[in-house]
């Protein structure tokens, strides 16, 4: 087991771990066991079990901007409109639509309704953004967090400016262990793939790779919708754990905090998502006994950290689990470091 | 009609403090390619700085004014040394992050110093005149008048002054300029301290006319400043003016015939719209790629 892009950590792996190719279902299997067993067993503090649930909830969120911003190099910064809306169509299923108890599966088929319409409201926003490029998708994807948001306020069906409550609370650590493990998947699988190594030449050069014969549109389209399902399907989370959701808590903030956890981590990266996810999650929790002076503090070092380490804790880089088998081969042949932009 | 006119009178009053912050984004963007996220909180900060100065120093307008201008212009060109300067060779987007980071912390620290919303004392005598019907404060007046002065003063400052040459070469090509002798550090550094000088005027002037100041005011305007400056064409000097206009237009026009609720929501709608057949803002141009 190596780390693509830098050989000399390879060391911290124990030898008997890269020997056992298995080893990361034993682990994933051992992880769902134990994500049964800590809320039935009370064997954490409801607080930290809370914790991680945000994590997982993050660890989402993060992966999906990382995508659009990271793998493709495009700039949004509305992702929780998409996050806004997965959170409000699971709510309005799971309190109007189905009743409680009609079945164990009405909780995961809200959350993917959620995503599928927040899916649907990013495959809109992706055509304006082939006509607008760098910069410009930034106020696409802004005006679209807004519009939405102020939409929302409008609407008294769904408690306009007021929220949305009702909701029993169905996300549980099982259900996020899932989701989060779910969504890693896709997102390893989706960006090994054909449309994803079309994502990462729209990254290095959109102009080139569409010389090269990719068609970028589709391409971004589907990036663009992928994205959004998942952000959809960790606001459908988020919904059901906080158990109450208003428009404003979807607004620029939200939106700069999954960019900060995306750039944190590492952007182009899947193993910097979750490092990024997890370690703001666990630092914004650690800094609490600060007060508000915490949020004084979290800039302060992401400040800190963009200066000393510009691309993030992983950036470009990708723990080996999360590269599929026949490319690990490929990685290990050097790219250039004047080649990789990431803007 | 006498409505239509006096709506229009307040999104002059609005549109005026929109186009004054988007003149930070638009000179920043200009010359370093770079979307300065904290030059909303700049403005912020020259509320705040206006607020203090005038409750606890007592000064009356101008020097008011000129010492907030000069407190944010020292703020503005600090950022820049400590946290932009360092990240000119990394990717774009650790700048940005960065600048979001500095935002996020202005706000907060404000906050931490002094957590109630404010309300800056009233500074100029309020006297209004009737004309047919439209009602014009002093207050208004001052406001328009001193936008239009200052927007003036710095078309001038970039399109005839040598500081001003240098700029406009610096945004053309970043590469040759400075093998011409241009002071290339310097220029940007005049660059910040004009266009956050601008914004805390911007901030001083949005304290007067609207009743409470807080940390968190500068996020939406600066937001929206930064939508005018793309609307006129993000590195456009004039277009970042007309594009405030703009906006401050929208945004009273659909609060005065519309529920106020719907402002936000039709104001970015049409933003999409226009962006949809005006990619590159009202002035702005498609810069050319190369492969």
């Amino acid at each position: 087991m190596t780390f693509r892009g830098s050989g000399g950590i390879s060391g911290i792996i124990p030898a008997w771990a890269r020997t056992h190719a298995h080893l990361p279902l034993i682990l994933l299997a051992a992880g769902f066991c134990l994500s049964f067993a800590i809320p039935h067993f009370n064997i954490l503090d409801p607080y930290v079990q809370l914790i991680l649930m945000y994590m997982g909830v993050n660890i989402i969120l993060t992966l999906s901007l990382n995508l659009v911003n990271g793998y493709m190099g495009e700039f949004s910064v509305g992702h929780a409109g998409f996050m806004c809306t997965g959170a409000y169509i699971s709510s309005i299923l799971t309190v109007r639509v189905f009743s409680a108890g009609s079945g164990p599966w009405t909780f995961p088929a809200a959350i993917i309704a959620g995503g599928a319409a927040a899916a649907v409201l990013g495959l809109i926003v992706a055509i304006p953004s082939f006509r607008t490029r760098g910069d410009y998708l930034a106020i696409v994807t802004l005006a679209f967090n807004m519009i939405v948001k102020s939409a929302l306020e409008n609407i008294n069906a769904v408690g306009g400016a007021r929220g949305f409550l009702g909701m029993e609370k169905l996300t549980v650590l099982p259900w996020v262990f899932c989701w989060t493990v779910l969504s890693v998947w896709v997102m390893r699988n989706f960006i090994y793939s054909n449309f994803g190594r079309g994502v990462l030449s729209i990254r290095e050069d959109e102009v080139a790779s569409e010389l090269m014969s990719v068609n970028t549109r589709q391409v971004k389209l589907l990036a663009f919708v992928v994205s959004s399902f998942f952000a959809g399907i960790g606001g459908g989370l988020f919904a059901h754990l906080l158990q109450f959701i208003n428009p404003r808590m979807f607004d620029i903030i939200k939106s700069t905090e999954m960019l900060i956890m995306v750039y944190l981590g590492g952007i182009g990266s899947i193993a910097g998502s979750i490092l990024g996810a997890v370690v703001y999650t666990f630092l914004i929790e650690a800094l609490r006994p600060l007060g508000i002076w915490r949020m004084v503090i979290m800039p302060l070092l992401l400040v800190l950290l963009m200066l000393f380490r510009p691309r993030g804790i992983m950036g470009l880089k990708e723990f080996s689990w999360f590269v599929p088998k026949a490319d690990r081969m490929i990685a290990k042949s050097k790219i250039p470091e004047g080649r990789k932009s990431g803007k | 009609m006498t409505y239509l006119l006096q709506q229009t009178l307040n999104a002059l009053q609005l549109g005026s403090i929109y186009a004054l912050i988007a003149l930070g984004y638009t000179m920043v963007y200009g010359i370093l390619t770079m979307i300065n996220f904290a030059h909303g909180d700049f403005f912020m900060v020259g509320a705040f700085v206006c607020f203090v100065v005038v409750t606890f120093l007592d000064l009356p307008f101008l020097p008011a004014l000129l010492l907030s201008m000069a407190g944010v212009t020292v703020l503005g060109v600090m950022v820049e040394r400590v946290a932009y300067k360092p990240l000119r060779q990394a990717p774009r987007v650790s700048a940005i992050i960065t600048a979001l980071g500095v935002g996020i912390f202005l706000e907060n620290f404000t906050l931490a110093l002094n957590p109630y919303p404010k309300h800056i004392p009233p500074l100029i005598a309020n006297t209004s005149w009737t004309f047919g019907g439209i009602t014009i404060s002093s207050l208004q007046c001052t406001i328009i008048i001193l936008s239009i002065v200052l927007m003036v003063l710095l078309d001038f400052l970039v399109q005839r002054t040598k500081v001003g040459m240098a700029m406009r070469a610096i945004s053309w090509d970043k590469a040759v300029v400075p093998l011409m002798g241009v002071p290339v550090n310097f220029v940007i550094s005049i660059t910040f301290a004009v266009g956050s000088g601008l914004g805390g005027a911007a901030g001083m002037m949005y304290g007067m006319a609207y009743p409470v100041i807080d940390p968190y005011m500068g996020i939406m305007v600066g937001w929206k400043a930064f939508i005018s400056a793309v609307v006129g064409g993000i590195g456009n000097v004039r277009g970042a003016m007309i594009g405030g206009y703009i906006l401050g237009v929208l945004e009273i026009m659909v609060a005065a015939f519309l529920p106020s609720t719907y402002r936000d929501f039709v104001a970015f709608s049409l933003l999409i719209v226009l962006l949809i057949f005006r990619p590159y803002g009202i002035f702005g141009k498609p810069r050319p790629q190369k492969v």
